[in-house]
């Protein structure tokens, strides 16, 4: 269906893709992967015709093809579905879809044409949706379907997925990954674009496994693994599952007692109470909106006051209306879950991200109130080169390093305050699977130090290979607690869903 | 390299805007080259264009320092035109009342005896205080609205301003106007309390030119500034809630005081233009003085990339328009000085244009491409 042959980019200095050679066999699913700056999504937006290769040739069905822009893509049959939706919000679904390729006349939309056409498409694929509805009032999932919709109308037979599970909670990915057969089996060639080896796993045909522009595998799913996948991808072996001895837990660091915190309607945290105690990682596991954000947040001192209820005890003191300063002097670190909205100054450089939040004390400010550069340039590169963030150069902004190197930069931060306790709620979301090894080496050496951790994360796997205690939260309130060494996927999984 | 760049769409815009300016003179009937030539040899002459110029710039770097600190912080401060017009008439008030000025009718009777009468090395001060403190109390009204209640910082300084003007005229008109002064403008202040105008110390500059001490403060303050945004831990809170606030609260800063804090200086900032027109000018409120220099520091900050520097760029800028608009006006056959103000509106049609600009230059930059 589709084949690069060759195809090499340079962006400056950067060899984005080096001689890349992929083939793609029509009626397939074929999974891409690679870490982030791998060269993976570069190549396909040269299939797409978003970038045109310094060097190498396409084709399509066989044949050499010029694709100089998204037009002639479209026109070859080609369609991408960009990780960021490409959605206007206050139109509707079926005002999306034909967008660009209006039916109807010069000056009358046929509107309805169109709706009859995205109702038959609908149908045929699975995928439920009102053709009327605004975007806004659909969930993450369905403006996906819109996405792939908008592609099927014009036509595609093959269709790019740029990590199309990244936005997904895991329950929309078993429907997303139905979806996918069923094109499979209408005959469309899908292309998917991930670093989350599960999924490439579970879905796809066949494997081409990228690396600093390279490609260096072309696999049959059914022939490797996931160890096999992920030592190819970071060129090295990876631990896929964490080590650590038991914890050894000291006195209580934070005592929660009877928490609420109100929402629009009723509570998103609903009378939760727990220890955490030094030296031991307590986790949280709960399908995600079920009040996991508003705990961490509450315990980070970033909720108004007015709206918790109940106790928090830091030690032998009560914060629970203290502000997120006072709890920071405390020693409370925070790796917030959502990094470009909580965690980063986007447009800051990493030296000044990396003092947020202690860059009004010793030794950032030594004559008061002038910021010592000197110290700011110290601290910034110890958390560089000690949590080995990429590219590194203190002077870059935050916006231009990859999520994975994001996260280490905030993580490093967090660290770098010898904190009592840790709040981290999705710590590896959207990172390279060699960063989350890292990451989770960081996090079982800081509980070792003896740092209360209490972590929160939507990927089960993460939770129940780092906690020492879990506990499952559902509708905001804590339903169980369970023994991670013993408890299964599906015994947490029932807990989550079901609440009981 | 940075630098570089920020300093080009600035100059993109200015540059286009002379184009685009020129091709209008050109329609219009007269020779653009000419027109520009008279522009420009008038704003910048020996020392009479310059000093004019440089006066004019003062109030600009004064009201577009202020409305860039603002928008650092993440506010659009519309409001310095009140701020500044509070602290010209509070200025004044201090001028002429703890300067000890007797408001007499033409008969001799006393309408307003003063409460004080001090020396300029104390009123002079004390002015200064006036004109910053109403100023910042101008602005820092709409920083207590939003922080306490979330009222939109837009809404409440422009209707601040038609409170804060129409205030003025009302003390200038009932207590603080000669009787039977046929214009709309307060008392003269103390002589104590006039400012050394820049002739005294520049040989060659003729006395008659207002440009004054104020001119050096505005450069101190731009200089302040910088030093307050980028080198100090106030600064950098100030920054950080601009640029995003939900991390600036993670991150332990109060938005809500930040924001207070960004509006009373933008405002004290922005009452300094009083101290250039009282002291250093005019030794008088005179109703109605500005020619929109709040609303044009709007755009000297706009073009001036909230930057300090880039402010003083960017006013010196508009000064030249403003000033060479006049010869403009006497010297060609058809354009006339409205030309001035076409060639500031497509200055800042490009500025804001830039937007567009960057979409794709920000798409198909480097930094996002090797991203990938």
């Amino acid at each position: 269906m589709l084949e690069l042959r060759n195809i090499t980019k340079r962006f400056g200095d950067v060899l984005a893709n080096d001689h890349v050679n992929i083939k793609v066999k029509p009626g397939t699913i074929h999974a891409i992967v690679g870490e982030n700056g791998a060269g993976k999504s570069t190549a396909m937006r040269i299939a797409y015709g978003f970038y045109t290769a310094d060097e190498g040739e396409i084709l399509v069905e066989g044949r050499p093809q010029q694709i100089n822009t998204p037009h002639d893509a479209i026109a070859l049959g080609i369609g991408m579905v960009h990780q960021h939706f490409m959605l206007v919000d206050t139109m509707t679904v079926a005002e999306n879809i034909v967008l660009g390729a209006e039916p109807g006349n010069a000056v009358a939309l046929n509107i309805n044409t169109a709706a009859a056409e995205i109702r038959k498409l609908s149908e045929e694929f699975k995928l439920a949706v009102n053709p009327h509805s605004p975007i806004e009032h659909l969930s993450v999932g369905q403006q996906q379907r819109v996405e792939l919709l908008k592609a099927l109308y014009r036509h595609a037979r093959l269709l790019i997925l740029d990590e199309p599970t990244a936005v997904l909670t895991p329950q929309e990915v078993e429907e997303f990954f139905a979806i996918l057969r069923r094109m499979r089996e209408q005959g469309k060639t899908v292309i998917i674009i991930t670093h989350k080896l599960a999924e490439v796993l579970a879905i796809s045909d066949e494997v081409t496994v990228m690396r600093d522009g390279r490609v260096v595998g072309s696999l049959q799913t059914k022939d490797t693994n996931a160890a096999e996948l992920a030592r190819l991808m970071v060129g090295r072996e990876v631990l896929l599952r964490v080590e650590k001895t038991d914890a050894k837990p000291g006195g209580p660091t934070l005592k929660v007692r009877d928490l609420s915190v109100t929402a629009r309607e009723g509570n998103a945290v609903d009378g939760v109470s727990f220890e955490v105690r030094s030296g031991e990682i307590l986790g949280i596991a709960g399908v995600e909106g079920n009040g996991q954000t508003e705990l961490i947040e509450a315990l980070a001192g970033l909720v108004e006051s007015s709206r918790v209820n109940g106790e928090i005890h830091f030690g032998d003191m009560n914060i629970t209306r203290s502000g997120a300063r006072i709890r920071r002097e405390l020693g409370i670190a925070h790796i917030p879950e959502d990094r470009h909205r909580r965690g980063l100054l986007l447009d800051f450089d990493l030296k000044e991200n990396s003092i947020l939040g202690v860059h009004y004390r010793k030794p950032i400010v030594s004559v008061s109130p002038l910021l010592d550069n000197n110290a700011i340039r110290a601290r910034a590169q110890e958390i560089i080169t000690g949590f080995d963030v990429r590219p590194a150069n203190a002077e870059l902004p935050a916006r231009a390093l990859s999520g994975g190197n994001q996260q280490k930069l905030i993580i490093g931060r967090e660290f770098k305050v010898n904190p009592k306790l840790l709040l981290v709620s999705q710590p590896t979301r959207g990172v390279d699977i060699g960063a989350i090894e890292f990451i989770h080496r960081q996090l079982v050496s800081l509980r070792d130090a003896g740092c209360a951790i209490l972590l929160v994360s939507a990927e089960l796997e993460e939770v129940t290979s780092l906690s020492d205690r879990l506990l499952v939260i559902h509708d905001g309130k804590i339903v169980g607690e369970v023994d991670p060494k013993v408890a299964t996927v599906e015994e947490i999984g029932l807990l989550m869903t079901r609440g009981h | 390299m940075n630098l570089l760049r920020e300093l080009l769409f600035p100059l993109i815009a200015v540059i286009a805007a002379f184009i685009v300016g020129g091709i209008l003179i050109l329609i219009i009937g007269d020779n653009p080259f000419t027109a520009y030539g008279l522009l420009f040899s008038s704003a910048l002459s020996w020392p009479v264009g310059i000093g004019y110029t440089l006066f004019y710039a003062t109030p600009l770097i004064f009201t577009g320092l202020a409305v860039a600190l603002a928008f650092r912080c993440g506010l659009l401060n519309i409001g310095a035109e009140g701020q500044l017009y509070v602290g010209a008439f509070a200025a004044a008030w201090v001028g002429i009342e703890l300067g000890g000025v007797f408001i007499k009718t033409p008969g001799g009777d006393i309408v307003n005896s003063p409460i004080a009468n001090l020396p300029g090395l104390v009123l002079i001060p004390l002015c200064f205080i006036a004109a910053t403190g109403a100023g910042a109390i101008w602005g820092g009204i709409p920083g207590v609205l939003k922080a306490r209640f979330g009222s939109h910082e837009v809404i409440n300084t422009i209707m601040l301003n038609f409170i804060a003007i129409a205030l003025c005229s009302y003390f200038t008109q009932y207590h603080y106007k000669v009787p039977g002064d046929p214009i709309m403008e307060t008392a003269e202040i103390s002589q104590s309390a006039h400012i050394a105008r820049l002739g005294k110390f520049i040989p060659g500059m003729p006395d008659f030119i207002p440009l004054n001490v104020s001119f050096l403060l505005a450069l101190l303050c731009c200089f302040l500034v910088y030093l307050f945004l980028w080198r100090t831990k106030w600064g950098y809170e100030l920054r950080s809630t601009g640029s995003n606030p939900t991390a600036a609260e993670y991150g332990g800063i109060s938005v809500r005081k930040q924001i207070i804090i960004a509006m009373t200086i933008s405002g004290g900032l922005a009452g300094m233009v009083g101290i250039n027109e009282v002291l250093g000018y005019r030794y008088r409120y005179y109703d109605g003085f500005s020619d929109n220099y709040g609303f044009t520091g709007i755009a000297v900050a706009l073009l001036g990339r909230n930057h300090p520097i880039g402010v003083i760029i960017s006013a010196f800028l508009f000064a030249i328009l403003q000033r060479g608009g006049i010869p403009i006006d006497a010297f060609t056959e058809n354009v006339t000085k409205d030309i001035v103000q076409v060639l500031q509106g497509i200055i800042i049609l490009f500025v804001a244009a830039e937007a567009l600009f960057r979409g794709p230059f920000g798409k198909f930059s480097l930094l996002k491409r090797s991203k990938v």
